[in-house]
């Protein structure tokens, strides 16, 4: 039952990262795509309708995570408490830009909450991929299973480290550039025209610099945290997440060549599950490694809630995914085609 | 003051009051843009749909933010109360999971189908988009009273041994006898918030004599539904959470009503000032016996005063929580009085000739915000000192870890931010308040041939 929660809540976090990742992204290239406040419009109505509904993702997960596991939620968010209530105010940062912007028919008004998406999305994709990189590093935990990290110390990943070091900047850049190519993917299947043009070259060359940072960030990896292998030695299959990795990476590539903007886009949605899953294969049964010593990691075993609440939770889990998987997909029937400037909205 | 148990309280008393001025709006208009919707649906006149879509943008608007404050509100069980989040976790963590997966989906789903989608709906998918937002912002204001409820009035739980409780019984705590009384109420509230907003803006609208055809109709419909919240917010959902709190927290009410000696035949307090250091009512003004039928149904009932309980017991802010309770008793029963005039001038058809009444009605839209927070004050400060009614303290819930300096940093960021919120959102609703629905008409009026051109 633990296992099944974790692979339940993996997969939440893996659904929030390919929904809200291509939004993210989408904010992080949006003035680069858009040269004109008209083509900064398009790259809002690509998102517009379903932006909301994909950060929805990241609080089902949180409280998924909470119901589940609440020891790993409670030290996990008191000690990451710098960064995440920096999250925080960048998410409301970017909440204000996407929906406000349309409300006054001014230039200045427009740049300024272009300004304020972009940046927020581009800071939002680095503390997304910072954080991963802290969990896969390991936080300082005790004996209490509570920790708190500064910002930064050293900018070295030992056992004092801080939120930032050289490990986790890295992870940042791999995020941003993950998503930022996930976006441009996204928003050239949902745009014509110059800014199709302009998403295309940067999804390409974005996906052959993912290519170099893959192979970076997993050799930063071992090096960080050798037993990272350990699972992969022991299940021989779970070899399918770093060779999907790989295929849809060189499949992204391919179709971006080849100009086919659907595929591509589902070709880097199958690269962050692959990477995303990877990392949770390798984690398993820990949710959140300590860097002291491996006797205080937070698994499924120590950190789990009771067996009757995961059952029951099962069930409603159960009846209200299915109940959303019918409301995304009759969301995004409604709104499929690429975007026209006329009409409501954005 | 600079205390880690201070400055975490403050953040969280902070940042919910702040973000609950937006859902008690949107929770209180979302029935009442279903009620437009169905009567466009129901008599096809333009203007139902018109009036619909105007109240969707105001909707719209305070929904991003309550959105945006709503998500701290989430983060915060971990980042500030990771001890109570501990604790509790294994409990509260499914009302808190429900609400996202059952609620949040919902709501984000069919509000950009609202918003966004009404030519691609049509009439009745357009009309069924605004009812499943309604049930949606409901279902997530359900999740979130059980979830306070049960650390009001615990149930459905078992000790474990490592000190943090468990759920022993799913329907026990969805079926919380303080969760149904306290959402009744709860929601009543909102509906008179979302009410009292119409009415205003109508009775604005009919003064400044621009739109006055919409102001009419916003000042009936708003009228109409918040005579009938206000009475439902005292009869029987208000007496209701009174015999609740007089069971299950005596010393609460005792606090509530600054009755510092027990007392048989115990009187109500109208207005009056605690005196905390004397243990008596200064300035008092009161309804003998009262007290004692409301609470217990008897004249000469005996209701315990503060002295009944140990002190360490005791509320640890009386006087802020005798004076939000007599803030939103006295605002409630206005409410009613105001709205019962108004209601009979419609009826006698002078209503819209009879501008003090209007002025009145213009002006008390913050009324209700101001109750609604009272009322939620008054729960949650007439809760302590315990986190968890008899099971948690306060001072165990925070987190461990996390400084007063740090809590500080976070708390003034808040401020900060939340008052840069407060200059937007005021000045996008006067913007819209501005253009009125009649802008809508016009702009329909324009776009329509521009569409037509383009197809």
């Amino acid at each position: 039952m633990e296992t099944l929660w974790f692979v339940l809540v993996a997969f939440m976090l893996t659904a929030y990262v390919v929904l809200d990742g291509f939004d993210l992204g989408a904010g992080a290239i949006h003035y680069v795509v858009g040269r004109t406040s008209q083509e900064r419009r398009s790259v809002l109505r690509a998102i517009g309708p379903v932006w909301d509904g994909n950060e929805v993702w990241l609080l089902a997960a949180g409280g998924a995570l909470y119901f589940a596991f609440p020891v790993v939620y409670s030290s996990s968010f008191s000690g990451f408490y710098l960064p995440l209530m920096m999250v925080l105010w960048l998410i409301m940062l970017r909440g204000l830009g996407v929906e406000l912007r349309a409300h006054i028919d001014n230039d200045l008004w427009r740049t300024a909450w272009d300004v304020v998406f972009s940046g927020a999305s581009v800071l939002l994709a680095i503390f997304l991929g910072a954080a991963l990189g802290n969990v896969v590093r390991g936080v300082p935990l005790d004996a209490s299973g509570y920790f708190f990290e500064p910002l930064w110390t050293t900018f070295r990943p030992e056992a004092n480290a801080g939120i930032l070091d050289w490990y986790t900047v890295l992870a940042g850049v791999v995020a941003l550039v993950t998503l930022a190519t996930h976006g441009a993917n996204y928003v050239a299947v949902k745009t014509d025209g110059a800014v199709n043009e302009r998403c295309r070259h940067i999804a390409k060359f974005g996906a052959m610099t993912l290519v170099v940072l893959t192979a970076a960030s997993l050799a930063a990896t071992v090096f960080v945290r050798p037993t990272i292998l350990d699972n992969f030695r022991a299940h021989a299959w779970g070899a399918v997440f770093p060779l999907a990795a790989v295929v849809s990476l060189g499949a992204m590539i391919l179709f971006r060549i080849r100009v086919n903007d659907v595929n591509a886009f589902v070709a880097s949605a199958g690269y962050i599950i692959s990477m995303l899953g990877g990392a949770a294969f390798a984690l398993f049964p820990v949710l959140l490694p300590a860097s002291t010593s491996a006797e205080y990691d937070l698994t499924i075993h120590n950190s789990a809630t009771g067996p009757y609440a995961m059952s029951v939770g099962i069930v409603w889990w159960t009846i209200g995914m299915t109940l959303a998987a019918c409301y995304f997909v009759f969301l995004y029937r409604s709104f499929r085609g690429k975007v026209t400037l006329d009409g409501e909205g954005y | 003051m600079d205390d880690a148990l201070t400055v975490h309280r403050l953040h969280f008393a902070f940042t919910v009051t702040y973000h609950y001025l937006f859902p008690q709006l949107t929770m209180g208009l979302a029935p009442l843009i279903v009620i437009f919707k169905s009567l466009y649906l129901w008599k096809g006149e333009e203007r139902f749909n018109i009036a619909a879509r105007f109240w969707a943008k105001i909707f719209a608007v305070s929904f991003l933010f309550g959105v945006i404050t709503g998500i701290p509100m989430e983060f915060q069980f971990g980042t500030n109360w990771a001890a109570f989040a501990r604790f509790a976790g294994g409990v509260i963590g499914q009302t808190l999971a429900m609400e996202g997966v059952f609620a949040f989906f919902l709501e984000s789903a069919f509000l950009g189908l609202f918003l966004y989608g009404e030519k691609r709906l049509g009439k009745k998918g357009h009309w069924f988009a605004a009812l499943m937002v309604f049930v949606g912002s409901w279902l997530s204001g359900f999740f979130i009273i059980a979830t306070d409820a049960w650390m009001q009035h615990p149930v459905g739980y078992t000790l474990m041994p490592d000190g943090s409780v468990m759920l022993q019984s799913f329907w026990a705590l969805i079926s919380n006898p303080w969760a149904w009384r306290q959402y009744c109420h709860n929601m009543g509230g909102a509906v008179v918030t979302g009410s009292f907003a119409m009415a205003s803006l109508g009775a604005f609208y009919v003064l400044t004599k621009a739109q006055a055809e919409y102001g009419k109709l916003f000042v009936r419909v708003g009228i109409t539904v918040a005579l009938i919240a206000s009475c439902w917010q005292m009869f029987p959902t208000g007496d209701w959470q009174g015999k609740m709190v007089a069971l299950h927290q005596p010393v609460t009410l005792a606090a509530m009503e600054g009755l510092f000696h027990s007392d048989e035949g115990a009187p109500m307090v109208l207005i009056g000032q605690p005196n905390l250091e004397t243990q008596t009512l200064d300035n008092s003004i009161e309804v003998p016996y009262v007290l004692s039928i409301l609470s217990y149904k008897r004249w000469n009932a005996e209701v315990k005063g503060l002295d009944a309980f140990p002190k360490e017991n005791w509320p640890d802010n009386i006087a802020l929580l005798y004076y939000s309770y007599h803030i939103m008793v006295g605002l409630g029963t206005l409410f009613s009085a105001i709205m019962a005039l108004a209601v009979f001038l419609l009826w006698r058809k002078k209503l819209f000739t009879t501008a003090p009444v209007l002025w009145v009605l213009m002006l008390a839209f913050p009324m209700p915000f101001i109750a609604n927070t009272a009322g939620w004050i008054s729960a949650e400060v007439g809760r302590q000192p315990w986190l968890v009614y008899n099971l948690m303290r306060t001072e165990h819930g925070i987190s461990p870890m996390v400084s007063s300096g740090n809590g500080m940093f976070t708390l003034l960021g808040f401020m900060g931010m939340y008052t840069v919120l407060s200059i937007l959102f005021l000045f996008i609703m006067w913007r819209e308040i501005e253009h009125g629905p009649a802008y809508l008409d016009s702009l329909d009026a324009e776009l329509a041939p521009a569409a037509g051109a383009v197809n």
